[in-house]
C-alpha cells in the first residue's frame, strides 16, 4: 500500500532528510519520501502491518524533530 | 454565499497571513532578546562596572550574568531541543551544535587568560534565531505562493435542485448531471456545454491569455475561469478524475522525485557535519596537548567550526530551487511531473518532435483532388470519404469534411485500417484501398507522382488505380521560432520523425531550420527510431547530453516513455498524455518547448550557485578559523548569512517571464 501523509511543523531541511532515512530503514517499508517543501510524507509498504510501519516512522520522527506530527 | 463580483476564492487562500502564530511569538522574543542585548551592552561597555563593583573578576562575572539574560531568552527553546535530542541520540543535530558553541563561548570565561566572549556567545544565538525566522518565513512564503499559483480548485459547483441554484461540493456531482458556470466562476467539473456561449479564460491551466470562445456542444475543461456568459454544462467526468485534480496530483507529486543533485546534497550532509564536528574536536584539544599553551584560543577555533557545520543552507536551498522551477513553470502552463525531470531537461540536446500534432497543428486540409483520367473528381472524393468513413484519423477527418454529399453507411462493409499505411473496404461490393504508395504496391496497383508536396492519398477500386487526393497539414504559427529558439537554448540536433513521405517531410524541416528527418516511419518504427538516436545522443560528447521526444501524446506513448525525457503537448484534458509524459505542455505551442528548457536550466543554474557559493563560504570560513583569523561573526554569517541569501536565490527560480 501507498499512501501520503501530511507533515506538520517540518521545520528543518536536514531533518526531512533524517526522517526520510529513517523511514526507508523500518522494517516492512518498501519505499518512503519526505518531501521538506511540501510537507509531505510518501510510504509504500506492506498492508498487514502498515500500522504499525506508521507508528514506528511517527517515532523515528519525534525523535529527530519532536514536535513533527505525521497527520493521519 | 455571495459574490460580488470577480473570482471567487478557493478555500486555501481565504487566511492571508504574512506570518503565523508561531512564528510572530518567536519574533517578538527576538526582539526582545535583542533590546536587552543593546542594553546590556552598553552596559558592560560604558558603566565602569569595575570600580563599582571594586574588583575586574566580580565585574567580568556580573557581565556573564547580564548576558546570560538575553541569550536564555532568544535561545531557550534551542537549548532545551538540544538535551532533548541528545536523549534520543540526535548528536550532530543543529540546536545542539549552536548550543555547544555558544555554551562554550560563555564558559571561555573560565580561561583566565583569554578575552570574555559573553557578547559573542549571546549575539551568536540571537542571530541564529533570527536566520532560523527568516528561513522559516521564506520557505513558508515560497511554500504558499506555489500553492497559490496552482489554486485551480474549485469551491463548488452549482446545481439545479428542485427548482433552485445550490452550491455543492464539486465530489458530489455525478457524470451527467447538469451544473450551471456563471460568469465569474470557475468550471468545477469537466463537460460538454448543452446551453449558452461563453469565453473561457485558461490562463490559470496554460498561461495563454487570450480567451477561449466556447458554444454548446464544445468540451470545456475544470480549471478555467467563465469570463462572461452563463453555461450550462453536462458533466461528463467525476471531479476525482477531472483535468484541475490530475493537474494538482501531478504537482503535489512532483516533490516526490527528487533529482540526482537532490539526493547528492542530502547525501553529503550526512558526512559533512560529522566530519567538520570531528575536526572541531580535535582542533580544540590536539594542538593545546601537543604543543602546550593557551587552551582558549584553539577551543574558540573548534567552537567556530561547531557553527558552521550546520548544512542547511544546502540542504533547504536545493529542494526550494527546484520547486520553485516546478512552480514557476507551471504557472506557464508547463508541468514537470519531478526535480529529476527538470534536472533530465536541461541537459537536453537531441530534440526529437513527432511531426504532426506538435510542429504541425494536425488540421490537415484537402489541397487537391487529382482523378485518373475519365473519373469524375467528386466520384474520387466520395469513394475516398466513405472508406475512411469510420476512421479518426486527421487525415480520414479531413477527407471527410471536403466531401460534401452525405455519407451512406449502407453502401460501406468490411473496413480494415492498416496502421500507417491506409485504409481497405468494400463499397457498393467493390473493393477500394485508400493510402499511400506502399498500400498501393503492396496490393499491386500502380500509382502515380503528384507534383505538390503533402500527404498523397491514392485510391484504387477493384485494383484499378483511379487517382489521388493531396492532403496538407498546417505548420504551426511559432514552430520556426520554437525550432530556432531551442538552437538558442544549446540544443544541438532536432529531429523530426514522420508517417509522411520524403519530400513532405523535407518541406517542413527545411522550413522549420530542422536538421534532421527521418520519414514514413509506422509507429513501432518511431521507438526503433528513437533508440537509435539515444544511443547517439548518449555517445556523442561527455555523454551526459539527453534526448527530448516531443510529441502529442496520444499515439507515441512508447516513445514519449522510451526517451529520457518525454514531453507531451497540447495535453488539455488528454490524459494518455498526462499519464505518459514526463513534461506536460498543457497547450499546443511549441515554443513552451524552448521556455521549459530555458526554467530547467536557469533552476539548475540556481542550484548549482547555491552549492557553490555556500560550500565555498564554509570551507573559507573553516579554514580562516583553523589558522585562527576568522571569528564567532564570521561563522555565523557562514552559516544563517550564507542560507538566507541561498534561500534568496532559490526564490528567483520561481520567476518566470509570461
Amino acid at each position: 500500500m501507498r499512501k501520503a501523509f501530511k507533515l506538520q511543523d517540518l521545520d528543518c531541511a536536514n531533518c526531512a532528510a533524517k526522517m526520510e532515512n529513517a523511514i526507508k530503514g523500518i522494517d516492512g517499508v518498501k519505499s518512503a519520501t519526505v518531501s521538506f517543501m511540501t510537507q509531505k510524507l510518501v510510504i509504500e509498504a506492506d498492508d498487514d502491518c502498515f500500522d504499525a510501519v506508521l507508528d514506528e516512522a511517527q517515532r523515528a520522527c519525534s525523535k529527530i524533530e519532536p514536535d513533527c506530527v505525521i497527520l493521519r | 454565499m455571495k459574490h460580488s463580483g470577480g473570482v471567487p476564492r478557493p478555500r486555501s487562500n481565504r487566511k492571508l497571513k504574512s506570518m503565523n502564530k508561531k512564528q510572530k511569538r518567536t519574533r517578538n522574543r527576538i526582539v526582545l532578546a535583542i533590546a536587552l542585548f543593546a542594553v546590556v551592552y552598553v552596559i558592560a561597555e560604558l558603566m565602569p562596572l569595575a570600580t563599582w563593583l571594586g574588583s575586574e573578576t566580580a565585574a567580568l562575572w556580573v557581565e556573564f550574568a547580564l548576558f546570560l539574560v538575553p541569550y536564555l531568552i532568544a535561545g531557550y527553546d534551542v537549548l532545551l531541543r538540544a538535551a532533548k535530542n541528545i536523549g534520543h541520540g540526535q548528536v550532530f543535530d543543529e540546536n545542539f551544535l549552536m548550543s555547544v558553541a555558544t555554551i562554550g563561548a560563555f564558559a571561555l570565561v573560565l580561561f583566565p587568560d583569554s578575552d570574555p566572549h559573553m557578547a559573542e556567545g549571546a549575539a551568536v544565538m540571537l542571530f541564529y534565531q533570527v536566520g532560523e525566522l527568516f528561513q522559516s518565513y521564506a520557505v513558508g512564503k515560497s511554500r504558499k505562493s506555489i500553492a497559490d499559483m496552482m489554486d485551480i480548485a474549485p469551491d463548488f459547483a452549482n446545481v439545479e435542485r428542485d427548482g433552485r441554484l445550490v452550491q455543492v461540493d464539486p465530489y458530489e456531482v455525478a457524470v451527467g448531471d447538469e451544473i450551471v458556470v456563471k460568469a465569474g466562476e470557475r468550471v468545477p467539473l469537466d463537460g460538454v456545454v448543452v446551453r449558452g456561449s461563453s469565453q473561457l479564460d485558461t490562463a490559470a491551466l496554460t498561461g495563454e491569455s487570450v480567451p477561449r470562445e466556447v458554444r454548446e456542444g464544445d468540451e470545456i475543461i475544470s480549471g478555467c475561469v467563465n469570463m462572461s456568459g452563463l453555461i450550462t454544462v453536462r458533466v461528463t467526468k467525476p471531479y476525482r478524475e477531472s483535468t484541475v485534480s490530475r493537474i494538482l496530483e501531478l504537482v503535489e507529486n512532483a516533490a516526490e522525485k527528487k533529482a540526482k543533485t537532490e539526493n547528492f546534497i542530502t547525501r553529503f550532509a550526512r558526512y559533512y557535519t560529522p566530519a567538520v564536528v570531528g575536526i572541531a574536536a580535535l582542533l580544540a584539544i590536539m594542538p593545546p596537548l601537543l604543543l602546550g599553551g593557551g587552551w582558549s584560543d584553539w577551543v574558540q577555533r573548534g567552537l567556530i567550526f561547531l557553527v558552521v557545520s550546520c548544512p542547511c543552507a544546502l540542504v533547504i536551498s536545493v529542494p526550494l530551487s527546484f520547486f520553485g522551477g516546478i512552480g514557476g513553470a507551471s504557472r506557464l502552463g508547463i508541468l514537470v511531473k519531478g526535480s529529476n525531470y527538470l534536472e533530465t531537461l536541461s541537459r537536453a540536446e537531441t530534440v526529437v518532435f513527432d511531426k504532426t500534432g506538435t510542429l504541425t497543428d494536425g488540421s490537415f486540409n484537402v489541397v487537391a483532388v487529382h482523378p485518373a483520367s475519365g473519373i469524375d473528381p467528386d466520384r474520387l472524393l466520395s469513394i475516398a470519404a466513405h472508406a475512411e468513413a469510420y476512421s479518426n484519423h486527421p487525415i480520414a477527418l479531413s477527407v471527410r469534411a471536403a466531401y460534401s454529399g452525405p455519407i451512406d453507411q449502407q453502401r460501406i462493409d468490411d473496413v480494415q485500417e492498416q496502421s500507417g499505411h491506409g485504409v481497405r473496404a468494400r463499397i457498393d461490393e467493390h473493393v477500394v484501398y485508400v493510402g499511400n504508395d506502399k498500400l498501393m504496391s503492396a496490393c499491386g496497383v500502380d500509382c502515380r507522382d503528384c507534383e505538390l508536396t503533402g500527404t498523397i492519398l491514392h485510391v484504387s477500386l477493384d485494383g484499378e488505380y483511379i487517382g489521388h487526393i493531396v492532403i496538407a497539414d498546417v505548420i504551426k504559427p511559432d514552430a520556426a521560432e520554437a525550432v530556432a529558439a531551442l538552437r538558442a537554448a544549446g540544443v544541438k540536433k532536432t529531429v523530426m520523425l514522420t508517417g509522411d513521405r520524403a519530400d513532405v517531410a523535407a518541406a517542413v524541416a527545411k522550413e522549420l531550420g530542422i536538421n534532421e528527418f527521418r520519414t514514413q516511419l509506422l509507429p513501432q518504427d518511431k521507438v526503433a527510431e528513437v533508440e537509435k538516436l539515444l544511443e547517439e545522443t548518449h555517445a556523442h560528447g561527455t555523454g551526459k547530453g539527453k534526448l527530448a521526444f516531443v510529441g502529442d501524446g496520444i499515439n507515441d506513448a512508447p516513445v514519449l516513455t522510451r526517451a529520457d525525457i518525454g514531453i507531451a503537448m497540447g495535453a488539455m484534458g488528454s490524459d494518455a498524455a498526462i499519464e505518459a509524459a514526463d513534461v506536460v505542455l498543457m497547450d499546443d505551442k511549441p515554443s513552451n518547448i524552448a521556455r521549459a528548457i530555458g526554467i530547467a536550466r536557469k533552476t539548475m543554474g540556481i542550484v548549482w550557485q547555491n552549492i557553490v557559493f555556500a560550500l565555498g563560504v564554509k570551507f573559507l570560513v573553516l579554514i580562516l578559523a583553523a589558522v585562527g583569523i576568522a571569528n564567532m561573526w564570521l561563522a555565523v554569517f557562514a552559516d544563517v548569512g550564507v542560507a538566507v541569501i541561498a534561500i534568496l536565490n532559490a526564490m528567483r527560480a520561481m520567476n518566470v517571464k509570461k
